[in-house]
């Protein structure tokens, strides 16, 4: 049984709620960087970093700037820096899967020592992913905060994992799969929820395609 | 796997094959004062002529041969039809290993498994430790041979001292005591002044020199030198190393006007250099053995050391060339080179294992198989190939199955298929290619005297 | 996605989209290794064992590198200080690290088919790491993969081995895997160091250096063993270097993008001259580092995942 929790612009209205969370909580954007976690989380990221970006502009056009008065802001056209992880490596459960996942690579492309990282990623459900994305990205530096920010929250953590900033919260059985598809992975913006038998629980992976 | 002989009255012995879960019964043994072989067709590989005949032997000679025999009171009546009946087989180079390595073969162990591929007599090399290079060693061979009972030996001995490729060995004395032929085997005879007078002083005993083909100082590794060893990386040896040694050793025979038999052929040069030679009138003779004609050297692909043989296994033309070799006469005779060695030291990696195939059981079989149904042989000229040649070759009494002749015959089954399974094997030693391989034609009874063995 | 066997053994057996999956990993790993903690925990809780009969520092170092980046445990086992000088097999050998708790045993050996004997009595994976004059499988992955990022691909590039090739596993190795990813290769060496039917790899043969050395995009120098330069496969190293080595002034005459490599350590004054070591285009270090990379994806794409069976 399949149910659209989503169309195109609802997720874009997601989007939009996720990137003024982040900048009310941060109280602005200075030292914010995002790193996406692959695949989904990486073009997320990027999106909420464009949105960041013009909320910045924007407020500074009408003479706000985010967060408290009269501090100085970043330039407007300095993007927020995003990165790239692929958690492959740092995964709790390679030795466990039947063949060796391909590992596509981490790109990093700026110092996060003293950085507020926003970790992005579609879904949170168990956290391991989370988990192995926090790992990895402490044996890049040492950041100011790390802070988690997912399109939707699913529920059923097998970790003490928490996002910060969720758009979208939603009961789900364990064995439902939640599919969230992007324009720049599927083809289209979409959040699909599908019930499966009851018996069946799916392999952890399955909800976490990278 | 140690041969454990029951001996029961009357007069009757099962030789068993051991294993770790048991004994089977490869072949048993009885003492019969009369036997009647009746219903198949009996081979004359002199002649060449096969006939439907009984064959009667009482008190271990053959009385009667002929059509329709009727079996007198008391006669063991062994059923032949659908069979063929043959002369004994001699292989002519074969290692039997003891004194020495008994834990790989003895000679009772040896000759029990070379009746069972249907060899009544065979002719075991001299590099056992010590070598057999004096008369009192060959007479501890035969002795051996006869206390065991199963096919006779006629030992081969040393060429050279110690086989050290450098002074004489007792070869007149050694004669004297049984020696039927003289080789380093193992080792070729490197200075061509020791081979001179080696082929010199053998023609005062009208024994052949058979001579070890190899110029140890082109051969870097055992596997034929080419496509094969460059792909593998292995060290290797080019055939040239066989063929340039026959060369000058045709030569030196034509020189001495003696008489030199060369072992194990393998490659085409060396039968080429054979047949020139024979056409000159050189008293020279050859054998090859059933891996040269059967196998070739893409079977090392692997790096399996049961294929690890010297001389090495070498190409397809090779192997023709080996087999039209036998069928023109160039080749006279077959031989097995059986040459035991334990599992633990053959399974090991390729450089480490030592060279070798046992051969006894699957002889026949293999050039049944790769000779008479490949149409390069006729059977009767095929069987002679094991039988008349090694016996003229060596000044062996021929086995004649005529009456008067004392029985040495073997019984034939060409049409059965069989495997050549482990836990049959009577040799101690299980290194061979051949395990687990399925073949057309074997030996199914060895008459030797009074003593018939069923396979 | 898994390799077809559960060992490498040798370029034999890898067909060419195995080969790109190894390099295409081997890139990320190049990455790890720039980090500033260049350790993942992928492979934690497995151990590999470095059984190696001949002696070598550089190559067992690479794997134990390659394996501490994963957080993989290594062991080394060497000959000169084991009991196989007293006359154990190297059945024994194995069967005993083995029974100590091994996933994977990188192996090099002198006798070819080593790897491929040990394959066939032990559980874990095997990696060859030189074995006689077969092949050294992981060599030719590094040299490949170094060829690839600087080139782009090797597809259509003409490539040159030069050296003693009938005794180099590095030769056979390359010629394979270069073969396989589309270059066109070519050999020089002496007659005496060319083997039977080298020309059964595709590859074309020259006899002189300076017939070829000109016309190619990759120039790869093989280590000679000096011991074989006196023995009878050549007259002197003087004469080598004359006609075989990469002079000075034929390093000069090169065209401005070819670019060489040694899989080390250098004879320098004999296969090539001190002037190399500072050739912009020799890629003899960047190897080096690659080395690791690319046996960190061999170690990860035949120890993660399940063990089989």
């Amino acid at each position: 049984m399949t149910r659209r929790l989503a169309d195109s612009k609802a997720v874009t209205a997601l989007v939009t709620k996720l990137a003024s969370q982040i900048v009310r909580h941060n109280r602005g954007v200075k030292d914010l960087a995002l790193v996406g976690i692959k695949r989904r989380g990486v073009p997320l990221a990027e999106r909420l970093a464009a949105r960041l970006s013009v909320g910045n502009n924007s407020r500074r056009k009408r003479g706000q700037s985010p967060g408290a008065r009269g501090r100085a802001v970043q330039s407007p056209f300095s993007p927020i820096p995003v990165g790239a992880i692929d958690i492959t490596l740092y995964r709790d459960d390679l030795q466990l899967v039947a063949e060796t996942p391909i590992v596509r690579g981490s790109e990093i492309g700026f110092d996060i020592n003293g950085k507020t990282l926003v970790l992005v990623d579609d879904v949170v459900f168990t956290g391991r992913t989370i988990r192995a994305a926090l790992s990895e990205l402490l044996d890049f530096g040492r950041p100011r905060a790390i802070q988690l920010a997912v399109l939707v929250d699913r529920g059923h953590r097998e970790l003490p994992i928490q996002p910060d900033f969720a758009a979208r919260t939603i009961k789900t059985e364990r064995s439902d799969l939640v599919d969230i598809f992007l324009k720049e992975t599927d083809g289209r913006d979409e959040i699909v929820l599908t019930r499966v038998g009851s018996s069946q629980k799916p392999e952890a992976k399955s909800q976490k395609p990278r | 796997m140690r041969e454990n002989r029951i001996i029961q009255k009357p007069e009757s012995r099962v030789q068993k094959c051991g294993t770790a879960s048991g004994e089977r019964e490869t072949m048993n043994e009885q003492t019969l004062n009369r036997v009647l072989l009746q219903g198949g067709t009996v081979i004359d590989p002199e002649t060449l002529k096969e006939s439907r005949a009984d064959v009667l032997v009482v008190g271990g000679r053959i009385e009667r041969v002929g059509a329709a025999i009727t079996a007198p009171p008391g006669t063991e009546v062994i059923d032949c039809r659908g069979r063929h009946i043959a002369p004994g087989f001699v292989d002519m180079h074969c290692h039997l290993r003891e004194p020495g390595r008994e834990d790989e073969e003895t000679i009772a162990s040896g000759t029990a498994a070379a009746l069972a591929g249907g060899f009544t007599r065979v002719c075991p090399m001299p590099n056992t430790e010590p070598p057999i290079d004096t008369e009192a060693q060959v007479r501890f061979e035969i002795r051996r041979a006869t206390e065991a009972g199963y096919a006779r030996v006629h030992p081969i001995g040393c060429c050279t001292k110690a086989r050290q490729g450098k002074e004489l060995a007792e070869i007149g004395t050694m004669k004297e005591a049984g020696a039927v032929g003289f080789s380093d085997d193992g080792s070729p005879v490197a200075d061509p002044q020791v081979m001179r007078r080696v082929l010199e002083y053998c023609k005062a005993f009208d024994v052949p020199v058979i001579s070890h083909c190899e110029v140890k100082e082109l051969v870097e590794g055992v596997a034929n030198e080419g496509r094969v060893s460059t792909r593998l990386g292995m060290k290797a040896g080019p055939d040239v190393a066989e063929s340039a040694q026959a060369a000058r050793d045709v030569l030196l025979a034509e020189f001495t006007h003696a008489r030199l038999h060369i072992a194990h052929v393998s490659a085409r040069a060396t039968v080429e250099i054979i047949r020139w030679a024979k056409a000159r009138g050189v008293q020279v003779t050859a054998e090859t053995c059933p891996h040269y004609f059967t196998l070739t050297e893409d079977a090392l692909a692997d790096f399996d050391s049961n294929y690890k043989v010297n001389p090495p296994l070498r190409t397809e033309i090779d192997r023709r060339a080996v087999i039209a070799g036998l069928a023109d006469g160039t080749i006279d005779a077959i031989a097995t080179d059986h040459a035991p060695h334990l599992k633990g030291e053959k399974d090991a990696e390729f450089d480490a294992a030592p060279p070798g195939i046992i051969g006894f059981e699957t002889a026949f079989s293999l050039g049944y198989d790769q000779l008479v149904l490949g149409k390069a042989l006729s059977l009767a000229d095929y069987i002679a190939r094991l039988t008349v040649a090694p016996r003229r070759i060596l000044n062996l009494p021929p086995a004649l199955i005529t009456a008067g002749s004392e029985a040495e015959l073997v019984v034939l089954d060409l049409k059965a298929e069989w495997t050549y399974a482990p836990e049959r094997v009577l040799s101690l030693s299980r290194n061979s290619p051949f395990l687990g391989r399925t073949m057309r034609g074997r030996v199914t009874a060895a008459l030797l005297g009074d003593k018939l063995f069923r396979v | 996605m898994k390799l077809r066997s559960k060992h490498l053994l040798g370029i034999e057996g890898l067909d060419r989209s195995e080969i790109l999956t190894i390099l295409d990993q081997a890139r990320t790993f190049r990455q790890v290794l720039d980090r500033p903690i260049p350790i993942v925990p992928a492979l934690r809780g497995r151990t590999v064992i470095n059984l190696f009969f001949e002696a070598s520092t550089r190559t067992s170092t690479s794997f134990n590198l390659a394996a501490s980046r994963l957080s993989c445990g290594c062991v080394n086992f060497s000959k000169a200080t084991s009991s196989v000088s007293k006359g154990e097999t190297l059945l024994d050998t194995a069967r005993n690290i083995e029974a100590m708790g091994v996933d994977g045993i990188i192996i090099r050996h002198s006798s070819p088919g080593a790897p491929h004997f040990l394959s066939r009595h032990v559980k874990a994976f095997v990696v060859n790491a030189g074995d006689g004059a077969h092949e050294h499988p992981t060599q030719a992955l590094l040299d490949s993969f170094t060829l690839r990022e600087k080139l782009g691909s090797l597809e259509g590039k003409r490539v040159l081995i030069v050296g003693d090739i009938a005794h180099s596993r590095v030769a056979h190795s390359n010629l394979l895997a270069f073969a396989k990813l589309g270059a066109k290769v070519a050999v020089c060496g002496p007659p005496t160091m060319l083997p039977s039917d080298i020309e059964q790899y595709g590859c074309e043969v020259f006899y002189r250096l300076d017939r070829i050395l000109y016309e190619v995009d990759v120039v790869n120098m093989l280590r000679v063993q000096l011991e074989r330069i006196t023995s009878s496969s050549f007259p002197t190293v003087r004469e080598y270097r004359a006609l075989y080595g990469l002079t000075a002034e034929r390093l000069r005459k090169l065209a401005p993008e070819v670019v060489v490599t040694h899989p080390g350590p250098v004879n320098w004054g004999v296969e090539m001259d001190f002037e190399v070591a500072d050739f912009s285009r020799a890629l003899v270090l960047p190897q080096v580092t690659n080395g690791v990379a690319v046996r960190m994806a061999v170690l990860y794409l035949l120890a993660g995942g399940e063990q089989a069976e």
